[in-house]
């Protein structure tokens, strides 16, 4: 077994790759990465990132969690601040559909993997499906204490009070904690955690979600997790109580007051637009309007 | 509490083939002030360093009684233990402040911060604690949200005394608390320390070159000559009525005023 | 009734390494016993180790040899030797000494100086402020220095803030180094009468005092320190 290099054919452009870009080896060396990812919660585990086919900054963590769990049965789906339909999301939908044969959609009821960058979808997920973040810097006390020899240690101690410190000096300055995203989480009550740059509108979802969340950091080489089901809690004071964000406005096209909206410039007066963030919570909506109102 | 609260037994500690400090022992009591006095080189900041946790002696035992949990040995408990042992029931003025302090947040952060990192997580609760702690060392309160590097390096000083202080540690060690300071500064930053140690009952370890400090702050002396300690005693008796002919050496060398 | 301090075979000399080891004997054998309610007057000619007894019953100086016994919280403690922690007790409960130097604090003001040894015991900051005040009203020192330091002070009003702050606690023995050398008349009879009234509260006393007259009133012992062993 130990000899054998798996070499399957994929299709007659990509004679070349392996299933899913990645060989065997590494996909193993990420799964165990993984499997230890997910014995300790919000523990980064380091692994032996490759080469990518797109440079850091682009995803590369994720994709390559991505290539060592997808399989022909499984159906994919790519999101880039929540949009399925941007350059990144759909290059990497492209990339993997080539490489992995694999089934891709846009709705995410019907995704088996989703890969995310900086947004967790609106549509509440289920048990069996996975939430893979890509994640830029996985260390959340990383600005507060650039040395890796000591922010171990912090972890390894449970040494948080740097954090804490860090949001006192956001009250004092701001009269609120000002941090609107990658805001710091406390995992299964043990590992503090970033969970990457979504907004913190979606931090609560976060929390004992029936889906397994993967985060990978092609750059600095970490990989953790959250199992579904865990208990993921924001910072906060007792008398500064974590809050999301609100607006006053509601989303143009499908009316959503619950979901997180983008501020869109649409001319050169400027005029405002508030639309959802998640295109395909967006549509869905649409759709099922269109349908009632076709009804009547 | 029927024993020292922090006993040294042969302390010693060498750098590659040189000997920084050797076979120091002593006891301290509480409500003891310990002054370690000696030149450069002395070896008395090494000394402290060993006591304090954060160098390793190569010979010697540091032991310390702890509130609730008996007299353990400093250096063989785990780095979490001792870690929290210095964040609670100890506290260590450095001579230069900025290496005590957090430069880039603000004088109620770094006070609260002890605080916070055992667990309090009301902010106005930390901020008042804090405010409390600015009065006690004399530091004006419409200063707790500036930074550090606003303040004088005496209002840095104070500031690290309170950060020091806010988790009422039974044991303070300073090193050249006063150093580099002006005159004046030092002068009430001394009186601060005479008044915070007799009002707190602390316990200290304090080393400095400067004999006028170890008069008025400590009440027992060591000398350090070369890494041993050559004489020690009350501060008074040591300080008028010198045995040894390093300490005498020393004495005699105070620049009148 | 039992003595508060015994003294025997005290052996004290000076040792000048600078000078050669250059040993100076200053006290021999010098032996003493100092009962409530007595005050006793160390004399002898000048250089004969007067100053240097009385420190060394204090633990300021220290003997090479001999024995200075006290006593504190119902027992016996001996001093010579022993523990720092020891001596700062006896300093702190039993043993007063008036120097004839006032050590000057920056900052701290004449009332809180004079306070101080009483918050060491515990008293309230009310209470010992109450007494501090008192003191140095009964010496003389006018109200308006009394929240000054006392480093601008001439010599007589610093050693009266010297006196008041070793009275403002019952020291069951208290040792006097020239306790009215820089006072004029008036503030020295004053001074007289507040240490009488100590030793007649029980006090006992030991004091070196040039001023023939303080010595007379105050004296009931004399003890010269160039003779060796116990004198009557």
């Amino acid at each position: 077994m130990p000899d054998q290099t798996y070499n399957d054919d994929v299709n007659s452009e990509t004679g070349a790759y392996n299933y899913a870009y990645l060989d065997e080896q590494t996909k193993r060396m990420i799964r165990r990465a993984i499997l230890k990812a997910v014995a300790v919660p919000g523990y980064q585990v380091p692994f032996g990132g490759r080469e990518m086919p797109l440079p850091y900054g682009w995803g590369t963590g994720g994709i390559q969690v991505t290539a060592a769990i997808i399989g022909r049965d499984d159906t994919l789906k790519v999101i880039d601040q929540g949009a399925d339909d941007t350059t990144n999301a759909v290059s990497i939908r492209r990339f993997f559909a080539k490489v992995a044969d694999v089934a891709t959609t846009t709705r995410t009821e019907e995704a088996t993997v989703i890969q995310t960058r900086h947004r967790v979808p609106e549509t509440p997920l289920k048990d069996g499906q996975i939430l893979v973040f890509q994640v830029p810097i996985p260390e959340p006390l990383r600005m507060l204490e650039p040395r890796e020899t000591e922010t171990r240690t912090l972890h390894a101690l449970s040494e948080y009070g740097v954090m804490q410190v860090s949001l006192y000096e956001s009250i004092a300055r701001f009269g609120r904690i000002s941090k609107a995203y990658n805001y710091p989480v406390l995992v299964n009550g043990r590992y503090m955690m970033s969970p990457s740059p979504i907004p913190k509108f979606d931090n609560p979802k976060l929390d004992r979600n029936p889906a397994l969340q993967l985060y990978g950091a092609g750059r600095e080489k970490r990989i953790y997790a959250v199992p579904p089901y865990t208990p993921v809690k924001s910072l906060d004071f007792d008398d500064h109580p974590f809050e999301i964000e609100k607006w006053e406005q509601a989303c143009a096209y499908c009316g959503s007051k619950h979901s997180f909206l983008d501020e869109m410039i649409v001319d050169d007066d400027g005029q405002r637009l508030f639309v959802c963030s998640d295109t395909d919570y967006c549509q869905e909506r649409q759709e099922t309007q269109r349908q009632s109102e076709q009804k009547k | 509490m029927s024993g020292p609260l922090l006993s040294a037994k042969g302390v010693t500690k060498r750098f590659g083939g040189r000997i920084a400090c050797q076979g120091v022992s002593f006891e301290l009591w509480p409500g003891e002030v310990l002054g370690v006095v000696g030149e450069s080189g002395s070896g008395k900041t090494t000394l402290l360093n060993c006591l304090a946790g954060r160098l390793m002696p190569d010979e010697g035992i540091v032991s310390y009684e702890t509130k609730s949990m008996g007299t353990v040995d400093v250096h063989r408990l785990s780095e979490a233990r001792r870690r929290l042992l210095a964040r609670t029931e100890w506290g260590f003025v450095n001579q230069d402040a900025r290496e005590g302090l957090r430069m880039g947040v603000s004088a109620g952060a770094n006070i609260g911060e002890r605080l916070m990192a055992i667990g309090a997580r009301h902010y106005g609760n930390i901020r008042e604690v804090a405010s409390d702690w600015m009065e006690r060392v004399e530091l004006d309160i419409e200063r707790l949200d500036d930074r550090p590097t606003a303040y004088s390096g005496g209002m840095r000083q104070r500031l690290q005394i309170a950060r020091n202080l806010v988790s009422e540690p039974r044991l303070v060690f300073m090193d050249e608390p006063t150093g580099g300071l002006d005159v004046s500064v030092q002068a009430r930053l001394l009186d601060l320390l005479r008044g915070l140690v007799d009002r707190f009952h602390l316990s200290a370890v304090l080393v400095t070159h400067d004999l006028g400090v170890a008069r008025l702050l400590t009440h027992r002396l060591m000398v350090m000559q070369g890494g041993r300690v050559v004489e020690e005693g009350l501060t008074d008796q040591v300080l008028d009525d010198p045995q040894d002919a390093y300490t005498q050496m020393l004495v005699a060398s105070i620049l009148p005023v | 009734m039992l003595p508060m301090l015994r003294v025997s075979g005290l052996q004290k000399s000076f040792v000048m390494h600078a000078q050669g080891d250059l040993a100076l004997p200053v006290l021999k054998d010098v032996a003493l016993e100092v009962r409530p309610g007595e005050c006793l007057a160390l004399v002898g000619p000048s250089g004969a180790g007067k100053s240097t007894l009385l420190r060394s019953l204090y633990g300021n100086y220290r003997p090479q040899s001999g024995s200075i016994q006290v006593r504190h919280r119902e027992d016996w403690v001996e001093l010579v030797a022993a523990e720092p922690r020891v001596v700062l007790d006896v300093r702190r409960h039993t043993m007063g000494f008036v120097s004839q130097f006032l050590r000057v604090i920056p900052r701290v003001g004449a009332v809180d100086v004079v306070a101080e040894p009483m918050l060491r015991r515990g008293a309230s900051p009310e209470e010992a402020r109450h007494k501090a005040e008192f003191l140095l009203g009964v010496l003389g020192i006018p109200e308006r220095l009394w929240a000054l330091p006392p480093a601008t002070f001439s010599g007589g009003e610093q050693q009266r803030v010297n006196i008041a702050r070793s009275l403002i606690t019952d020291y069951p023995i208290l040792l006097l180094d020239e306790p009215t050398a820089s006072l004029d008349i008036a503030n020295r009879d004053g001074v007289i009468d507040l240490i009488r009234q100590r030793r007649e509260q029980g006090a006992a006393i030991v004091g070196i005092f040039h001023d023939i007259a303080v010595r007379e009133a105050l004296a009931t012992r004399l003890h010269d320190v160039a003779l060796p062993g116990v004198q009557a």
